[in-house]
């Protein structure tokens, strides 16, 4: 019962993360930019822009340079996310990749730096004035939702193992249209609630940065302006304009 | 100048340029600029007086802007209040209104864009801090959206490129829709239709001006030097921005741009058609207006016949410019393609000075130790030159040619950093007096801190909104109103043109 359950939920939180994300941006790329409004220091060519993205992404270059500690808790919890989330891959393949093998280990003490990062950064939207005036309560349900995942997770791998042998047999079942049965620990049940709901929220919730930061015009567009013309669609039906100085204007 | 050391209580500096204060709500709620009378938004295509439905027409507004514009899309979405920006607005460091916040400031219409477009909003407005539309909130968006000066200091901040200029110019664009304009901006706009000119100078009066400076021009240097008014034929068009026919220290650029032209023995006219190169259309966000006022550049070229466009020192000028005309009234197939389209003066004048055309006397600007303002809507919005970073370097290079003594300010308030001058963006207007010198703070500290330690005695711009702003603001800071230059004014002084006597020759 509880299996077919949590199947449905991750079916269907599955559609909703994909078609959702994926009509968002659907919608981002089919938006036009109507004007260029790159931002400085903004690069002449299209591979400084692909270079430009790779910092922003990879190292969040313009968050390093405008607030260090926010920079270091978001970039613990980033990156602590990212290996743990490849960690997990272990879980959805019959036989575990080499590099998975590899970082694993990482994967397991990563859960603390994805901790010690929202930890970090829930402390700054408590403590900090600024910061807490803009939060709202989404932002703090955000960082509890994902507390609550990592707590769970890291439980499940230091204190309380669940059967992971099950576990796995349950989510390799999933991906081939095969409900099996799932253990029943409070704890990893927790844990996959919680990743559902985080599924289903990603497309109507500040978890859009993710696609978004590919999409911000301030920072993809190339420093072409003088040579480069971009009219819009919308632009280009506008009344045409008058040719020539009206008489009663002429100097 | 006057010693800083006479004036150490004057109690309107930070310690340092970027010192946070702390929040203190509704610090600047106050703080309103009047509003355009129903003839001017008229002018402008809008609704002369607030909608009966102007909450339906508002709601409305938005959503084309999100489906017409991605970045006021994306803005909206993306953010997730990391708070990175929280300490870079210049307003919110000099007001200490929590809602000059960068975030604060988007968060005011994004709270409205979330209550009536997304799922979250429509069924959860608590938990998003969704809220509805109501006179309340059109009044604070006019309150909060004119103490933004588009200057994008924000954007570099933010991680995801938020860039609060773009949704506070959908905001104005949002209002002005609805019949709530801004007397400034709206009132410009419209005199510029009218005369060409956002002081509304028609050509006679235009040409009285340009000849008074060819006679100083003539006292100064015993040569004629020309400032030519719609001549058919000449190969170059400068447009400038009309403070350069009046105010000072505007006034000193224009004549150093035309001692550069001379010199350099190229044609040039001004245009009374085109005879402004602010275009106000940016700082309303209206895209038509914008197009409007930068077709008249396109008709002023065609029907003087020029070759080239060079635009003078004029910072949001040069952002549509450099950024923006071609898209607006391109293409300009009919100009010469050897050269970029529009110049800017600078580029000209560092070509000049680097081919050694231009005989400079470095010396004749050494009483001044000067540093340089980026004038925030060239920083971070346009370039010059062919590399990266040419709109910090060119305008250094020139000054570094013409003076000896240059020291820049702290690197966190310069270049892309840059802080606005506190006027930019439709604010440089006297019911805005106050806000404009909190939010001149941060820069004048920087100021006094290069002043204190070089003895900097002149501040460079090349906008002509940062020459006036500082015109005005810097005696309340206790430096000299003339502490505040135009670049071309620091290039007139060590110009030396072919016949002009110099001391030298006198002695």
């Amino acid at each position: 019962m509880i299996s077919t359950v949590y199947a449905v939920l991750f079916y269907l939180a599955t559609i909703l993360l994909v078609v959702g994300v994926g009509m968002r941006v659907w919608k981002y790329a089919t938006t036009p930019v109507p004007l260029n409004i790159v931002v400085s220091p903004a690069p002449r060519t299209k591979r400084g822009v692909v270079f430009r993205m790779f910092r922003e992404v990879i190292f969040f270059e313009s968050l390093f340079k405008s607030n260090k500690w926010i920079w270091i808790f978001a970039y613990l919890f980033h990156w602590g996310m990212l290996i743990v989330l490849l960690r997990h891959l272990r879980y959805f393949t019959l036989n575990t990749w080499w590099w998975v093998e590899i970082i694993s280990p990482i994967g397991r003490l990563m859960a603390f730096a994805m901790l010690a990062g929202l930890l970090g950064l829930w402390a700054r939207r408590v403590l900090q004035e600024r910061i807490r005036y803009i939060s709202n309560p989404s932002d703090h349900l955000m960082l509890a939702l994902l507390v609550g995942i990592a707590a769970s997770g890291a439980l499940m791998s230091y204190v309380t193992h669940t059967d992971i042998i099950m576990v796995k047999a349950y989510m390799l079942g999933l991906l081939r249209f095969r409900i099996g049965d799932m253990p029943t620990d409070p704890i990893l049940m927790v844990h996959l609630g919680l990743v559902a709901l985080l599924m289903i929220i990603f497309p109507i919730s500040k978890l859009l940065h993710v696609p978004g930061v590919f999409f911000a015009p301030s920072r993809t567009l190339v420093d072409n302006a003088r040579e480069k013309r971009r009219v819009s669609k919308w632009a280009r039906n506008l009344p045409p304009l008058p040719e020539g100085i009206p008489a009663n204007e002429e100097a | 100048m006057a010693p800083l050391d006479d004036k150490k209580d004057v109690p309107m500096f930070s310690d340092y340029p970027q010192q946070i204060p702390k929040i203190e709500c509704g610090a600047s709620l106050d703080t309103d600029t009047f509003k355009a009378y129903p003839e001017h938004n008229e002018a402008l295509g809008f609704p002369g007086e607030l909608l009966p439905n102007w909450k339906e027409v508002a709601i409305a507004k938005m959503g084309e802007l999100a489906k017409k514009n991605r970045a006021f899309q994306v803005y909206l979405d993306a953010c997730v209040k990391c708070g990175a920006c929280t300490d870079k607005c210049q307003y919110f460091l000099g007001t200490s209104d929590p809602k000059n916040m960068p975030v604060a400031r988007q968060d005011l219409l994004r709270s409205v864009y979330r209550r009536y477009f997304t799922f979250a909003g429509k069924y959860f407005p608590w938990l998003v801090g969704a809220r509805d539309l109501t006179k309340e909130v059109l009044d604070e968006w006019y309150t909060y959206y004119h103490q933004c000066s588009q200057c994008r200091r924000c954007a570099v901040a933010c991680p995801y490129g938020i860039d609060t200029a773009e949704i506070s110019m959908a905001a104005r664009e949002i209002l002005d829709s609805v019949g709530v304009g801004q007397k400034y901006c709206n009132e410009i706009i419209a005199k510029l239709k009218k005369t060409g000119n956002n002081l509304g100078l028609n050509p006679k009066a235009l040409r009285a001006t340009l000849e008074d400076m060819e006679e100083d021009l003539l006292d100064e240097t015993g040569v004629e030097v020309k400032i030519p008014l719609d001549v058919k034929g000449a190969d170059i068009l400068l447009i400038t921005p009309s403070a350069d026919f009046f105010a000072e220290p505007h006034i000193e650029g224009l004549m150093g741009y035309a001692k550069v032209f001379h010199s350099a023995g190229v044609s040039w006219t001004l245009s009374s058609y085109a005879s402004e190169a602010a275009n106000f259309g940016m700082f309303i966000g209206s895209y038509e207006n914008m197009r409007e006022v930068s077709w008249r550049i396109r008709q002023a070229a065609k029907d003087l016949g020029v070759k080239r466009i060079i635009f003078g020192e004029c910072g949001h000028a040069w952002r549509v410019a450099y950024s923006f005309l071609n898209t607006l009234a391109g293409p300009f197939d009919f100009l010469d393609q050897n050269y970029p389209i529009p110049q800017h003066i600078l580029e000209f004048t560092l070509d000049e000075i680097e081919s050694g055309r231009l005989k400079i006397d470095k010396s004749r600007n050494d009483e001044h130790v000067v540093t340089f303002h980026d004038s925030c809507n060239v920083a971070r919005g346009s370039a010059m030159g062919d590399k990266e970073g040419g709109q910090f370097d060119v305008p250094r290079a020139v000054l570094k040619a013409v003076c000896n003594n240059f020291h820049d300010m702290e690197r966190d308030t310069i270049r892309e950093n840059t802080f606005c001058c506190g006027g930019g963006g439709g604010l440089l207007t006297d019911d805005l007096m106050d806000l404009r010198i909190k939010g001149a703070k941060p820069r004048m500290t920087a100021l006094k801190q290069v002043a204190d330690e070089h003895g900097v005695n002149k501040m460079v711009a090349i906008c002509a909104i940062c020459k006036t702003q500082f015109a005005k603001v810097m005696p309340k800071y206790g430096f000299d109103m003339d502490t505040i230059q135009s670049a071309h004014q620091l290039v007139a002084n060590a110009v030396i043109l072919d016949g002009q006597e110099t001391e030298d020759d006198a002695e």
